[in-house]
């Protein structure tokens, strides 16, 4: 499988001294797509910056498609399409000339760009607005706009600096559709996110970076197997527990939560029969059940803890 | 990339600063008709009837080449560097910096568009002079040469200036504090022979002699300045530009952090 982005011992110390990148080394295959999480500060969007070209980095080297940056820069960058997590068009310009003008910085001729542009403003829901000046828009049309710009030269790796930030729900769930079927069609994918949710329904494989570190990379069913207890929210009904003043599980880690919610740990030994089996027992009906936190959000909670906690014991 | 792929990126670049200027036309096209017509009616007609001749031609016809070389010159200037500069503002200079495009293009591209204007600016200037007075060429090519070779200059000057800047008062501070003075002490209103030999002197070091004069030769005839200085002055001062503009881009100064 060819490499679609390899990166290695890649190092960047801004002016003052603050190093935002500490040798990271990141590889990912064609067709793949790939989660890059982090906290704020934590380096991913000066890794997407150097990949780019809008960063300079310090040291380390990074190739697209095996065009390394250093020497082949103009047909790295001729692979990569870029969505940026700030609004970076023209405020004054079009829809339709903002992205013609873009096809032609990469060298895509203006009657084949006017076609993409149809094609892509359609497909986003953009059309009726083409000749609108582009500050006319919503938040969402405007990350919508930022993406057709991206594909506007048809690119063989697409990066996403949080592409949903401030979307409303609907909106991010077709935009996540739209982006599995650019997967689909071999385009590979490096989305950064907030949204964890986000990352563990699209993205197959997954890096955590932290303070400039790679502290996981491996692929997202891998991550999430490690999680070994997750957090189970029962609503149950209210007429059964007149005669409870508490609820014991045996063999579980239960805590009623509000009038008749229970909250109850579950690890990988134990399974949701048993939990049944006992509140049936007690003559307790369950109403409903939901998981309590995301389970990628809880491992990544927990893998950025020890990672402030390794650097300071350093 | 290929020279069909940079031509396209080239042309991507040169279309969307016309654009740009075209629709501002309000702001760009017509405050130097107006200033010209003010400068032709206060300076022409009121003062300059009294003046009488200057450099064997009455005053409305001396000062005509200055004039449309003024508006050639702070308007190159500033259709560069206000674009580049709100580009850079509004971060969609990234939308280049992304792409293939290499950074020669994109100098060529803005100072493409920063000619376009100021040409452009020159030939309304031309067609409201011919309201005032008659115009003569005594040479065509001197004149095509000079504006093409001027705007192209300060075209490059904007460039430069709207790398290094970082608010939109940087961006004014050239063509407030240098460029206007340069300009009205480089013979758009007299010839420099009225001087003092002092002052013909420290005028000499001033590029914008050159250029005023080298295009009024190409109108009436008559220069201050040697034509061959006068262009190697343009020649030294555009390739010194050029290639520090490339040297800013290229180590991404204001662009890249």
């Amino acid at each position: 499988m060819r490499k679609a982005l390899e990166i290695s011992n890649l190092k960047k110390i801004y002016k003052g001294g603050f190093e935002a990148l500490k040798g990271i080394d990141l590889t990912v295959n064609e067709g793949d797509f790939f989660a890059l999480l982090g906290p704020n500060g934590a380096g991913k969007s000066t890794s997407i910056g150097i990949i780019t070209s809008l960063v300079n980095k310090t040291s380390g080297s990074v190739s697209v498609f095996g065009k390394n940056i250093d020497t082949e820069l103009e047909a790295a960058k001729s692979y990569i399409g870029l969505v940026p997590q700030e609004f970076n068009f023209n405020q004054f310009e079009s829809l339709m000339r903002i992205l013609v003008n873009q096809a032609g910085y990469y060298g895509v001729d203006r009657k084949t760009a006017h076609e993409r542009a149809e094609k892509y403003l359609k497909k986003l829901d953009l059309w009726d607005k083409r000749d609108n000046a582009s500050r006319m828009l919503s938040g969402g049309m405007k990350r919508r706009l930022m993406i057709a710009r991206a594909l506007m030269h048809e690119p063989k790796i697409l990066i996403l600096d949080e592409p949903t930030a401030g979307v409303d729900i609907e909106l991010r769930r077709s935009m996540w559709e739209f982006l599995k079927e650019l997967n689909q069609q071999g385009i590979t994918i490096i989305l950064t996110t907030h949204y964890l949710e986000e990352a563990e329904m699209l993205c197959r494989n997954i890096a955590i970076i932290d303070q400039g570190i790679i502290v996981k990379n491996t692929d997202m069913k891998s991550l999430l197997s490690s999680l070994n207890v997750e957090t189970f929210i029962l609503d149950l009904d209210s007429k059964d527990l007149a005669d409870h003043s508490s609820i014991e599980l045996t063999g579980f880690t239960s805590r009623l939560v509000g009038e008749c919610t229970l909250e109850v740990d579950i690890d990988k030994s134990q399974t949701m029969n048993q939990i049944f089996t006992q509140l049936t027992d007690l003559g307790i009906n369950v109403k409903s059940m939901r998981n309590k936190s995301n389970r990628l959000e809880e491992l990544f909670v927990n893998m950025i803890n020890q990672s402030h906690e390794a650097a300071e014991e350093k | 990339m290929s020279s069909s792929v940079n031509a396209i990126a080239l042309k991507s670049i040169l279309h969307k600063e016309v654009h740009r200027f075209m629709r501002i036309w309000i702001q760009t096209l017509v405050p130097p008709a107006i200033t010209i017509s003010l400068y032709f009616v206060i300076f022409g007609e009121l003062i300059g009837s009294r003046i009488g001749q200057m450099g064997g031609y009455d005053y409305m016809s001396f000062i005509v080449p200055g004039l449309i070389m003024m508006s050639v010159i702070t308007n190159s200037y500033s259709n560069v560097a206000s674009s580049f500069y709100s580009a850079k503002w509004q971060h969609n200079i990234e939308e280049m910096l992304v792409a293939p495009v290499p950074n020669w293009v994109i100098v060529a591209g803005y100072v493409g568009g920063g000619m376009a204007r100021g040409i452009l600016v020159g030939l309304i200037v031309t067609l409201v002079s011919l309201f005032f007075v008659d115009i003569q060429i005594h040479n065509i090519w001197v004149i095509i040469a000079t504006v093409c070779l001027t705007s192209a200059t300060f075209s490059l000057g904007g460039l430069i200036n709207a790398i290094f800047a970082s608010s939109f008062d940087d961006i004014s501070i050239i063509p407030t504090f240098i460029l206007t003075p340069l300009t009205y002490l480089g013979g758009v209103f007299y010839s420099i022979s009225l001087l003092p030999e002092f002052w013909q002197g420290v005028s000499q070091a001033n590029p914008i002699v050159y250029m005023v004069n080298a295009f009024r030769y190409g109108f009436l005839g008559v220069t201050d300045v040697s034509l061959t200085i006068a262009f190697s002055v343009l020649g030294v001062f555009i390739v010194t530009l050029y290639t520090l503009a490339m040297v800013l881009i290229t180590k991404g100064v204001g662009l890249r952090t």
